[in-house]
C-alpha cells in the first residue's frame, strides 16, 4: 500500500469525528495566536518602561491586563485542543481494535492458524496505539508547527523584514543536520534490530529450555554465547545511541547561531534607529519560537513513518478475506445424527495432496474411532466435520443436507467438542459450563457438573458455582478437562467429538468419566480420538490416520486380519512383546 | 530499587562526567540572556558597534562550547546507558542459569524472557533520559534562579513563588493521573486479555457459535478502556496549560514589579529582558521534566521486576566431592516428598533402590508425579523431605556438574538447539569425538538417518530442532545423554513417538550398556517397562506398587487396571 492511500484510509475513520478533529485544528490555531501575540505586547510593555523616571505606569498597566487575559485563554484553548484531539484519537482507537476483533471471528480458521497469535495480538494492541501516538498526536502537533512557523514568520516579517531574512536562511540547516544524522543512524539502528532479535532469539530458546541447560551443564557456555551477543549489543547500541541523540544538541547549535544573529543585526538595526528595544526584545522571543517547531517536525516525521508501518499492518489484518456463510439457508428441525461422506478431497496446501476420494457413512448412534501416532492428523476430519476448514471436492451430508446449504452455526449446533487443549475464560464456572447454552438454568449447570464428577469440587470453593475463573484460581489440567465435558453436556448434541479428551486425567477418575461417556455416547453419533483400548474395540468403525492420510478403515476385527499399519500399531501399543 | 542503582558502581566514570559536561552547557545557555542584556544595556546605550560585535562573537563561541559539552555528555551518556543495559542483561541472564526449573516455572520462562529484554530495555532508556535531560532540568531551574537573584534579589522572589506552585501543581497532576493512569492499564489488560482467550479458543467459540456474545463482551472491554483513557486525559491534558500560565503569570508580575524598579533606576530593561528570558528558559526544563515523568514510572515497575529475578535466591547450591563408584547401591531414595506449593505435594513419601547393571521401569498415569522424580535425581529441584543418596552419599555433597554428568536424564519433550548434530550431541560430553559420538548415535538408533543426512553430524539444526520428525529428536536425545556415559540414564517417557520396532531394538540397545551404568525407564506403556528388573507403579504421587512384572500382576490392584487397559483380550 502507498502512503497516501494509506493516510487516505485511515482518514476514512477520522472522518466520523470530523468535528472534533476540526475543533481541535481550530482550537489550535487560536491557541497559538494567542501565544504569539504576546511577545509583541511584551515588547510594547518593554518600550513603555525606557529608563528611569520614564515608566508610562498607565500603559504598562493596560498592556499587563491584556497580556493576562490572552495568557488565560492561550491555556483554556491549549486544554480544549488536546480534549479534543484526545476524543478524536482515543474513538478511532477503539473503532479500529473493535473493527479488528471482529475480523478474528470473520476469518477463516486457517488463516488464524496459519498466523501467529503474537502478531495478531501485536497488531490489536500495540499497532492501534502507536497509530493514535504517531499518527494522531502527531498530526496536531504537525499542525501546530506549521501555523507556529508561520504566524512567527508573519510577526517577525512585520517587526523588520531584513533580520527575518537572517532568521529564514539560518534556520533550515537545522533540518539538514537532523536529516544526515538520521540517515546515518538508519543503518546503525537496522543493525541494532537485528542483534536484539538474535538476543531474544537465543534468550528464548535457552530460557525455554532451561532446566535441559542445567542437567547438562551447560549454563557456562551459554552464557559465554550469550554475553557474546550482549557485547555486540552493547557496541553497537552505544554508537547508534550517540549518533542519534546528537540532533538535539545539534538543533539547538543552529538555533543559538540565530538568536545571536538576531541580537547581533538586531541592535545594530536599532542602532540606526530602525526598530526600539522592546521590538528586539520580542523578536529574540518570536526567533526562538520560530525555532522550535521544527526540532518538533523533524521528531515527529519519524514517528509518523514508524505509525504509517503500523498502519499497514492494521489494514492487513483487516484486509484478509473472510469467511463466507450462507444465512439460514436450512434448519434442521431434529437432527437424527446420520453423516455420510462422499469422495472428499482436502489439502492443507494446494501443492500436497492430503485426503482424496474418502468415503464413510456412520449412521445415527454409531461409534466412529480415530487411531493413529502422535501428529498424525487426527484433527483434519474434525476440521472438516465442523467446517473449521472447507473440503476441496465431494460432499459431506448431516441427515439429508449439504453441509454447506446449512449456517455454520446451525451445523455445529448439532455438535458438541471436547478437544485436548481445554479452554477457560476468565468468567465464573457457571458461566464456563453454560458456555454452549447461556440460559440453561442452574439445575443443568449443576447436573452436567455432577456427571462430570466436578461437582463435589465446586462446592468446595467458598463462592461455588460463582467463583471467578481467573489467574488467581488454578484448576489443575484434569479438572479444567473435565469443565469442558460438563460444558458439551450441558449443550447437550447430537454428534459428540472427543479429540483425546481425557488425556490428562489421571486413570482413576478417567474410569469414571468414561462412564459419563459411555452414557452420553449410547443414543448420540461420537468420533473419538482414542488411546483406550476398549474405546477402539467398542467402536462401530475404525479410522487408522498416518501422516495426515486415512490409511485404513473398518473393524477392529477387521483391521486386524488385514494386518497392516493398524495392526502394528495396535501391537506396539497395546500388546508386549 | 537498591540493587539495580548499585550497579551504577561500574559507571562511575560515565556518571561523572555526563552530568558534569551538561552542567557546563547549561551555564552556557545560562549566560546568553545575561549577554544579550549586556548588548542592549550597554552596547546599544552607548551605540558601540564593536562592542556589540565582541558581545555577539561571546555568544556564537557560548554556542559552540555548549555542542562540543552536550556532545560530550551525549556520549557518556550513552555509553552509560548501554553499559547498564548490558551488565544488567548479563546478571539476570546468570541469575536464571542458577535458578531450579521450579523457580522458572514460578516466574513462567516467557516473563523471565520479557524481563529480560524488555524491562532492561525500559531500565536502559531511563538511565539515558536521567543524564540527558533529568539532570538538565534542576540545573537550569537552579540556575536560573541563580542567575535572578544576581540580576535583583526582589524580583527573583517571584522565580521562587513560580516555582512552588509549580511543583505543587504537578505534585497534584501527577497524583491524581497516576491513579487514574492505572485504571487505564487494567482496561486495556482486559482488552488484551479477552482477545488473548479469543484467539486460543476459536475452535470452541466458532463450535458454540458464540461470537455475537464474544463480540459484545469485547465491545463492552473496549468502550471501557476509551472511557478510562478519556478520564486520565481531562487531567494528563492540564499538565502544559496549567505550568504555562504559572509560569506567564510570573513573567506578567515580573514586568509590573518591574516597571517600578526601573523608574527608581534600580533595573535596566536589559535585565529586565533578561530575567523574562530566565522565566522562559526555567518553564521549557520544567516541561520536559513532566514528560519524563512517565518514562520513570515505567522504567520504576521494570527495575522492580528485574530486582525480583536479581534478588532470588538459588534454592539449589551444590557440593563439591566428586562421584566415585563404590559398593552402596548408585541411587536410594527415603521417604522423600515435593510440593511446588506449600501444602501440596507432588510426590509423597517415596523409597526405592537402583543397583548398577539394573533396568528400572516406572509406570503411571500423566500427572502422577513420575516427572517430579525424574528432575529430582540431578538436583533439577531438591525434595521437601526425605533423602537421596547416589553412591552412597547424599546428593547436596556432590558438584552439581559432576552429579548431573553421571546421572543424565532425558526430557519427555523433545528439545534440540539450533546448532549443528554435532553441537548439541557434545551438550553430552564437550571433549566427544566423532568416534564416540557415532557410537552414541548408534545406540540410540539414530545412526542410519544421521547417515542419510548430506552433512551427516554437520547438519544445522533450527530452533528446537524442527527439521527433524518427533522420532529423530526423540532419538537424538537419546544419543545425547549417551554420548557422556552416564552411571544413570533416565529416559522420561522419551520414546512415546518411535515405532514399535525401533523402540524394541533401543531398549535390546541399551541392554548392551557397561554393567556400571543403569537405566531407568519412565514411561506410560507396559510393553516399554514389563521386562525390567524392577518395576515401580505410582499413582497420585505415591509409590502403589514394586516389583517385577509377574509379582505386581499378582499383588498391585493398580498395575493390573493399567495392563488390563493396555493388553488385548486372548494375552490375559
Amino acid at each position: 500500500m502507498k502512503q497516501t492511500d494509506l493516510l487516505r484510509r485511515l482518514l476514512h475513520y477520522v472522518r466520523s469525528y470530523g468535528l472534533l478533529l476540526a475543533g481541535a485544528l481550530g482550537f489550535a490555531l487560536l491557541q497559538v495566536a494567542m501565544t504569539l501575540s504576546a511577545p509583541v505586547l511584551i515588547g510594547q510593555a518593554v518600550d513603555a518602561m525606557v529608563a528611569a523616571g520614564q515608566v508610562d505606569f498607565m500603559q504598562v498597566g493596560q498592556i499587563l491586563f491584556r497580556l493576562v487575559l490572552i495568557f488565560i485563554l492561550a491555556a483554556v484553548f491549549q486544554w480544549l485542543m488536546t480534549l479534543c484531539t484526545n476524543a478524536c484519537c482515543y474513538r478511532t482507537v477503539r473503532d479500529l481494535r473493535v473493527q479488528c476483533f471482529r475480523q478474528f471471528h470473520a476469518l477463516p480458521l486457517a488463516t488464524l492458524d496459519g498466523t501467529q497469535q503474537g502478531d495478531f495480538m501485536n497488531t490489536l494492541v500495540n499497532d492501534i496505539d502507536v497509530i493514535s501516538d504517531g499518527l494522531l498526536q502527531g498530526f496536531t502537533q504537525l499542525f501546530t508547527g506549521v501555523i507556529t512557523i508561520v504566524g512567527t514568520l508573519g510577526f517577525m516579517l512585520s517587526i523588520h523584514p531584513m533580520i527575518t531574512l537572517a532568521v529564514v536562511l539560518i534556520t533550515p540547516l537545522s533540518l539538514g543536520v537532523a536529516s544526515l544524522i538520521a540517515s546515518r543512524s538508519s543503518r546503525l539502528f537496522k543493525q541494532q534490530a537485528r542483534i536484539k532479535g538474535e538476543l531474544s532469539g537465543f534468550a528464548q530458546e535457552r530460557i525455554g529450555g532451561q532446566s535441559l541447560v542445567a542437567a547438562y551443564n551447560q549454563q557456562a557456555a551459554s552464557e559465554a554465547a550469550f554475553d557474546e551477543i550482549n557485547e555486540r549489543l552493547n557496541h553497537v547500541g552505544t554508537r547508534v545511541q550517540f549518533i542519534s541523540s546528537l540532533t538535539n544538541p545539534c538543533t539547538r547549535f543552529v538555533n543559538n547561531l540565530a538568536y545571536a544573529a538576531v541580537g547581533i543585526i538586531g541592535a545594530l538595526t536599532a542602532l540606526e534607529g530602525g526598530m526600539s528595544v522592546g521590538q528586539l526584545t520580542s523578536f529574540l522571543s518570536y526567533a526562538s519560537q520560530y525555532t522550535k517547531p521544527f526540532n518538533e517536525i523533524s521528531g515527529v516525521v519519524t514517528e509518523l513513518q514508524a505509525s504509517l508501518s503500523s498502519c499497514e499492518r492494521v489494514f492487513r489484518l483487516l484486509d484478509l478475506p473472510q469467511e463466507k456463510d450462507q444465512a439460514d439457508r436450512g434448519r434442521l428441525q431434529s437432527c437424527r445424527g446420520e453423516l455420510k461422506l462422499e469422495h472428499v478431497a482436502f489439502r492443507y496446501h494446494d501443492s500436497k495432496p492430503l485426503i482424496e476420494d474418502f468415503n464413510l457413512t456412520v449412521k445415527p448412534g454409531q461409534k466412529i474411532a480415530i487411531v493413529g501416532p502422535t501428529g498424525c492428523g487426527k484433527t483434519t476430519l474434525i476440521n472438516l466435520l465442523m467446517r473449521f476448514y472447507e473440503i476441496r471436492s465431494g460432499s459431506i451430508w448431516l441427515d439429508d443436507w449439504d453441509i454447506r446449504t446449512l449456517s455454520r452455526s446451525e451445523l455445529r449446533r448439532n455438535f458438541g467438542m471436547v478437544l485436548q487443549d481445554s479452554w477457560i475464560f476468565c468468567g465464573t464456572i457457571r458461566e464456563n459450563i453454560a458456555y454452549g447454552n447461556p440460559d440453561a438454568p442452574l439445575e443443568a449447570v449443576e447436573e452436567a457438573a455432577r456427571k462430570a464428577h466436578l461437582d463435589y469440587f465446586i462446592r468446595q470453593l467458598p463462592q461455588g458455582y460463582d467463583t471467578l475463573l481467573d489467574e488467581t484460581v488454578s484448576l489443575s489440567q484434569g479438572q479444567k478437562q473435565l469443565l469442558c465435558i460438563a460444558r458439551v453436556l450441558v449443550s447437550d448434541p447430537k454428534i459428540l467429538i472427543l479429540d483425546e479428551a481425557t488425556s490428562s486425567i489421571d486413570t482413576r477418575t478417567e474410569l469414571l468419566v468414561q462412564s459419563a461417556f459411555d452414557q452420553m455416547m449410547k443414543d448420540r453419533t461420537s468420533f473419538v480420538v482414542a488411546h483406550r483400548l476398549s474405546t477402539i474395540e467398542q467402536a462401530d468403525q475404525i479410522l487408522v490416520m498416518n501422516q495426515g492420510q486415512i490409511v485404513e478403515q473398518g473393524t477392529h476385527r477387521e483391521l486386524l486380519n488385514y494386518n497392516g499399519f493398524y495392526a502394528q500399531l495396535y501391537n506396539s501399543q497395546f500388546a508386549g512383546e | 530499587m537498591k540493587t539495580i542503582v548499585s550497579y551504577f558502581r561500574y559507571f562511575k566514570k560515565e556518571l561523572v562526567f555526563g552530568p558534569l559536561f551538561k552542567l557546563a552547557e547549561a551555564i552556557f545557555e545560562l549566560l546568553v540572556p545575561l549577554v544579550m542584556a549586556q548588548i542592549i544595556d550597554i552596547g546599544m546605550a552607548q551605540k558601540d558597534w564593536t562592542y556589540i560585535l565582541q558581545r555577539g562573537g561571546v555568544i556564537v563561541i557560548f554556542a559552540v562550547v555548549g555542542i562540543v559539552c552536550s556532545a560530550t555528555c551525549q556520549y557518556y551518556a550513552a555509553r552509560c546507558s548501554q553499559g547498564m543495559g548490558t551488565v544488567l542483561r548479563k546478571s539476570v541472564y546468570h541469575k536464571i542459569n542458577q535458578l531450579s526449573s521450579q523457580q522458572v516455572s514460578q516466574f513462567s520462562s516467557s516473563s523471565l524472557i520479557t524481563r529480560l529484554t524488555n524491562d532492561v530495555n525500559q531500565v536502559q532508556q531511563a538511565v539515558a533520559m536521567l543524564i540527558r535531560l533529568a539532570i538538565r532540568a534542576p540545573f537550569l531551574v537552579i540556575g536560573s534562579l541563580t542567575m535572578a537573584m544576581m540580576i535583583d534579589r526582589q524580583l527573583a522572589l517571584v522565580f521562587l513563588a513560580a516555582i512552588l506552585v509549580i511543583a505543587m501543581v504537578l505534585g497534584v497532576l501527577m497524583t491524581c493521573s497516576s491513579y487514574f493512569f492505572k485504571a487505564v492499564q487494567r482496561q486495556l489488560d482486559r482488552v488484551s486479555q479477552i482477545s488473548q482467550e479469543n484467539l486460543e479458543g476459536q475452535r470452541v467459540i466458532r463450535a458454540f457459535s458464540r461470537q455475537q456474545l464474544e463480540t459484545e463482551r469485547f465491545d463492552q472491554a473496549a468502550q471501557a478502556s476509551y472511557k478510562a483513557s478519556m478520564r486520565v486525559g481531562w487531567i494528563s491534558g492540564l499538565f502544559n496549560p496549567a505550568t504555562q500560565i504559572v509560569i506567564n503569570l510570573g513573567i506578567v508580575v515580573l514586568l509590573y514589579c518591574g516597571s517600578f524598579q526601573i523608574n527608581s533606576g534600580v533595573l535596566s530593561p536589559g535585565s529586565l529582558i533578561a530575567l523574562v528570558n530566565y522565566m522562559t528558559q526555567m518553564f521549557l526544563a520544567l516541561v520536559v521534566l513532566a514528560n519524563l515523568f512517565v518514562i520513570f514510572t515505567k522504567a520504576a515497575a521494570s527495575a522492580g521486576r528485574i530486582e525480583a529475578v536479581l534478588k532470588t535466591e538459588a534454592q539449589i547450591v551444590g557440593g563439591t566431592s566428586v562421584c566415585t563408584p563404590t559398593e552402596d547401591p548408585l541411587l536410594e531414595m527415603e521417604e522423600v516428598s515435593f510440593g511446588y506449593n506449600e501444602g501440596e505435594s507432588a510426590v509423597e513419601g517415596i523409597s526405592f533402590t537402583i543397583h548398577t547393571g539394573q533396568t528400572i521401569g516406572l509406570i503411571g498415569g500423566t500427572g502422577c508425579g513420575k516427572s517430579t522424580i525424574v528432575q529430582l535425581l540431578p538436583r533439577l529441584i531438591n525434595p521437601t523431605s526425605g533423602i537421596i543418596r547416589f553412591c552412597g552419599k547424599p546428593l547436596q555433597v556432590y558438584s552439581l556438574a559432576d552429579l548431573r554428568k553421571q546421572i543424565r536424564i532425558v526430557p519427555q519433550k523433545a528439545v534440540l538447539f539450533s546448532g549443528t548434530i554435532r553441537e548439541n550431541l557434545r551438550w553430552g560430553n564437550e571433549t566427544a569425538g566423532d568416534e564416540q559420538l557415532w557410537q552414541a548415535l548408534e545406540l540410540a538408533q539414530a545412526k542410519t538417518f544421521v547417515e542419510a543426512m548430506e552433512q551427516g553430524l554437520d547438519t544445522m539444526l533450527v530452533q528446537g530442532g524442527k527439521n527433524c520428525s518427533g522420532g529423530q529428536r526423540q532419538r537424538l536425545c537419546i544419543a545425547r545423554a549417551l554420548v557422556g556415559h552416564p552411571q544413570l540414564l533416565v529416559l522420561d517417557d522419551s520414546t512415546s513417538a518411535l515405532d514399535y520396532q525401533t523402540d524394541a531394538r533401543l531398549r535390546s540397545a541399551l541392554k548392551t550398556l557397561s554393567p556400571a551404568q543403569a537405566v531407568l525407564i519412565v514411561s506410560q506403556r507396559i510393553a516399554s517397562i514389563r521386562h525390567a528388573d524392577c518395576i515401580l507403579v505410582m499413582d497420585q504421587g505415591r509409590l502403589v506398587g514394586q516389583g517385577m512384572h509377574e509379582e505386581l500382576l499378582e499383588t498391585c490392584k493398580f498395575y493390573q487396571e493399567i495392563v488390563r487397559s493396555q493388553t488385548r483380550e486372548d494375552q490375559r
